[in-house]
């Protein structure tokens, strides 16, 4: 287990370094840039920019002062905003976005499961194939159309949502909503089909014979082995509802990192937008970190460090 | 004729018959006429039509025949696992110890299921939960059934394993199935299956997943457990080398139907129905030399439309006019050997 | 029923063997892909899915040439007409006609959606297939190289190359397509790695059948299904990518457009009520991928017969 640990570890800093890397190259090629020979017009920004750059160093000291800054946390000065850093925008964003992404996360997954589970165990009824079809549904409609369909209809028609901010708990219902609705159709989905599979496995009809109430086999017995491939796709899903929370921010309003990350994407604030990508990154590639040691958890094979059997 | 009297009281059966030298053997499990039909996509299947046996307490019945013959449908329609829908199960007697099992509901059955009967079933590799322990496996049976401390319960789950021959118990219950062998997989299963004491194991194809050294061993392990509880067993295979070993009663089904059903000396030496003698002569033997094999021609029947007469007649050597218009009707040779068979029938000597 | 005792004795003579009854094979035996077709038609969605595609891909041909209003032209005095008979789908701000857009805009998230498929297909089988055949140490160091790209977060990258790049057809795709085709490698190494053992590839082995022959005959035609599924299935992801590109404003750039800019566009003014200028992009958007997606679950149901329902 711990070398399982260890070995994920490894992986995740290399990825990180990885990407910061290629954020610096790729920002090196933009015109634009602050590496690049036109200034900028304002005086003060350029001031900050050339302290915290070097801009006059040879590019190998740049790269290695930007590594060194990033794992101390430091992101430097935005460009279109003088008076705050990238570091001060982020703390401003972070809280509200994570509190966005978590919600939605813990809905996505307590409904696509129990919609799941429901939908496997009425195989082929009414149930099943109305559920399945919502979750095609609601993997195909992408979640900013949803968004602008949920302000109209319930915020704006029907009135019963705010539209917009994300100050009390019915402000959180309409963005927590459309930006779970993906990952919900995906985890109904699979696991659906997971469980289908489980279902058939012999230990489940051995369950059964020992006399178990139903409600214990499912949980007990096939819900722990069907959610392994939930816990898998976790990974991938939580990238999802971050990518989500760009667009979710931006159309509802919520002052989170993503509305500012998009701004500094439609501005070109260079600074911020490498702040904020290697800021996502390194929060992905640890959340996807955390996953794995939860999923090291759950299959006892890993736990066990996969010995043979003892005679 | 013989004449069988139903004490219910006691629960035993007297058999009046002046030749016979039987004692009076308790009737664990009565079964007559038992019809299972499963609705499917494609129609109607009759998986099982109209089998009748009895099972005596202490001894090994097995049930032998071809996939799909109806054998394991038959054990899980006794014990209340067959899904009703899409399956429909009916007979006119399903008596176990001297409850009606005909009319049982879910939660009757749940009561009976891993107490009173157990079932193991055929692939090791696969019956157990790869995510708990076997300690959590073991326990748990008790649990639903019992009320009982969990310190008692372990007490018990060390006293199964080592009854089934695992050395450690102690520590084995912490342990996962992939740590284990197949064969030891095996073992652990007959724990389970056997921690509540029941009067009734039903093994379906307990060996057909293991190498033939391990099956000798647990096919021992089944005789010396039945020596030390007295638990009846019924076994399902196709093996007749595994029926041979420890069977004492064997009844053939072939389509859905018993065909012959006896001991095992009458099943080996004195059999009647043509399928038996197919099966038997089908298995090659060591001892014989330069002798063809000699397979049953043809397949079974489909058992969406099955034939109104024996369902053996397509392919049977013997086959009579009557044999493809009419199910034949039980003819009891003697009283544990009973032949469904026109060729039996009176009329067919003349 | 005829009672035990009236069954006539000569019954009871031996009957006429006809060898018919013995082994019927009732179904006719069909080949793997006629068979896979036979069940994906028994699927009512997958298949009127397959139709609106089929209709889909016509029509996006088709409209924009045959069209009397043009898809770039500015006509200003039209602006942001509701739907009307004349343009059937309204028309936009610039006074240009929604319904041809419309067709215009599916030949472009078409366009991106299929050639990012059919990269990622390429790209993926080659190293998928290599990787599972060569297996031992090829394939170990192969699959490092995936594990470390796979962490790295997919749109974070394409948002990143996008900027760096400036938004055209072509970088969208090369951007979608960079980390795209790690999905198809493992799933064709996957399946690679199992077919390899299977019995009939060592029979064909054993007849002195060579790699390419092996690879081309045995493994390929029974990867095929997963792979027709997943690329099926990459479709729609490519669409929605490209259309949350444009949202981001990292799109195609005027005057032409995808759906996803013209449901940018139409968002941002959506309180003004032209709701038809989101409604029909973002319907198209939304069928588009639905189709897609059913199809992409029917071909896997057809195309795996151990996963029957």
């Amino acid at each position: 287990m711990l070398r399982y640990i260890l070995k994920r570890f490894v992986m995740m800093i290399i990825t990180i370094l990885i990407i910061a890397s290629l954020t610096f190259f790729l920002m090196l090629k933009i015109p634009g840039s602050p590496f690049d020979s036109d200034r900028t017009t304002n005086p003060t920004i350029q001031a900050n920019l050339e302290r915290y750059y070097n801009l006059d160093e040879p590019i190998y000291v740049q790269y290695f002062t930007y590594l060194k800054r990033i794992v101390t946390f430091d992101f430097g000065p935005s460009i279109k905003k003088p008076t705050e850093t990238v570091n001060e925008l982020l703390e401003r964003g972070f809280p509200i976005s994570f509190e966005l992404g978590i919600i939605a996360i813990v809905v996505a997954l307590i409904s696509g499961i129990t919609l799941g589970t429901i939908a496997a165990l009425r195989h082929n009824g009414v149930i099943d194939y109305l559920a399945m079809t919502i979750a095609v549904i609601g993997i195909s409609v992408p979640n900013f159309i949803l968004a602008t369909l949920f302000i109209q209809v319930f915020a704006v028609y029907w009135g019963w949502f705010p539209a917009a901010t994300w100050q009390s708990v019915s402000h959180m219902v309409l963005p927590t909503l459309a930006l779970a609705t993906g990952p919900m159709a995906i985890i109904a989905r699979l696991t659906r089909a997971s469980m289908l599979e489980v279902l058939t496995q012999d230990y489940i009809k051995m369950a059964r014979a020992k006399g178990l109430k139903p409600w214990r086999v499912v949980v007990r017995h096939a819900l722990r082995n069907a959610l392994m491939p939930v816990v898998t796709i976790l990974g991938t899903m939580l990238a999802g509802i971050l990518t989500g929370t760009f667009v979710i921010e931006q159309i509802f309003g919520i002052p989170g990192m993503g509305k500012y990350f998009v701004e500094s994407i439609n501005n070109r604030d260079y600074p911020l937008i490498m702040g904020t990508t290697v800021f996502y990154s390194a929060f992905l590639v640890f959340s996807l970190f955390l996953v794995d040691i939860v999923y090291g958890f759950l299959d006892p094979r890993i736990k066990l460090h996969k010995k043979e059997g003892e005679a | 004729m013989n004449q069988t009297l139903q004490d219910n009281t006691s629960k035993k059966t007297y058999i009046l018959q002046p030749n016979s030298v039987q004692e009076t053997r308790e009737i664990v499990l009565d079964v007559e006429d038992l019809r299972v039909e499963f609705t499917t996509y494609g129609g109607s299947v009759q998986a099982v039509r109209g089998a009748s046996f009895q099972l005596y307490k202490g001894e090994t019945l097995a049930i032998v025949g071809e996939s799909g013959c109806g054998k394991s449908v038959t054990s899980n329609a006794i014990m209340g696992l067959v899904p009703q829908p899409p399956g429909k199960v009916t007979a006119r007697k399903i008596i176990f110890k001297g409850k009606d099992f005909k009319h049982y509901t879910r939660k009757q059955f749940r009561e009976v299921q891993g107490m009173d009967i157990s079932m193991i079933f055929q692939d090791p590799m696969t019956a157990l939960n790869p995510t708990l322990t076997i300690g959590e496996q073991l326990t748990e049976g008790l649990k639903t059934h019992y009320k009982i401390s969990n310190k008692e319960a372990k007490k018990k789950a060390i006293e199964m394993l080592s009854l089934v021959g695992l050395s450690n118990p102690e520590e084995r219950l912490k342990q996962y199935p992939h740590q284990f062998s197949g064969g030891m997989r095996q073992r652990i299963v007959i724990a389970i299956a056997l921690i509540c004491e029941p009067e009734l194991l039903i093994a379906d194809e307990p060996t057909t997943a293991l190498d033939v050294t391990i099956q000798a061993q647990i096919l021992e392990l089944f005789q010396e457990i039945q020596e030390r509880t007295g638990v009846s067993i019924i076994l399902i295979t196709h093996d007749l080398g595994v029926v041979a070993k420890i069977a004492d009663r064997i009844a053939v089904m072939y389509a859905g139907n018993i065909i012959e059903i006896g001991s095992k000396r009458d099943i080996f030496y004195n059999q009647k129905h043509p399928y038996t003698k197919g099966l038997l002569n089908s298995v090659p033997r060591l001892d014989l030399v330069e002798e063809e094999l000699q397979p049953i021609d043809g397949t079974p029947p489909d058992l969406f439309a099955p034939p109104p007469g024996c369902a053996f007649a397509a392919r049977c050597p013997q086959a009579m006019v009557v044999c493809n218009k009419i199910q034949p009707d039980v003819t009891k040779l003697t009283n544990e050997h009973e032949v469904h068979c026109w060729l039996q029938d009176p009329r067919a000597r003349m | 029923m005829t009672h035990i005792k009236d069954i006539p004795q000569d019954w009871f003579t031996p009957a006429q063997k006809d060898d018919i009854g013995k082994e019927l094979v009732v179904r006719p035996a069909l080949s793997y892909w006629a068979d896979a077709w036979r069940r994906l038609r028994k699927n009512i969605m997958a298949m009127i899915s397959l139709i609106f595609l089929v209709i889909l891909v016509i029509l996006a041909i088709v409209v924009p040439i045959v069209s009397p209003h043009s898809v770039t032209d500015i006509n200003l005095p039209n602006q942001n007409l509701a739907p009307n008979s004349v343009h059937w789908f309204g028309t936009d701000e610039l006074g240009r006609d929604v319904f041809t857009r419309t067709w215009y805009g599916a030949r472009i998230s078409l366009f991106v959606g299929i050639a990012a498929a059919t990269i990622d297909f390429l790209v993926g089988v080659i190293y998928g297939g290599i990787a599972g055949y060569k297996g031992g140490r090829t394939d170990s160091v192969m699959m490092r190289i995936v594990e470390i790209l796979y962490g790295l977060p997919n749109l974070i990258v394409v948002i990143l190359l996008m900027v760096v790049m400036g938004s055209s057809m072509t970088t969208i795709i090369v951007a979608l397509t960079i980390t795209g085709w790690i999905g198809m490698a493992r799933i064709v190494r996957g399946q690679v790695l199992q077919l390899k053992n299977y019995e009939f590839v060592t029979a064909s082995k054993s007849f002195g059948a060579g790699t390419m022959r092996i690879i081309r005959k045995n493994l390929l035609p029974n990867t095929m299904g997963p792979i027709i599924v997943q690329m099926t299935l990459t479709v729609p992801s490519a669409i929605f990518a490209e259309a949350f590109l444009s949202f981001l404003g990292l799109g195609i750039q005027a005057p032409y457009a995808s759906w996803g800019v013209m449901a940018n566009d139409a968002i941002s003014v959506i309180s003004t009520g032209y709701w038809w200028r989101l409604f029909f992009p973002a319907l198209f958007i939304s069928l588009t991928m639905y189709a897609f997606n059913t199809l992409g679950d029917g071909l896997q149901d057809a195309l795996d017969p151990k996963l029957r329902r």
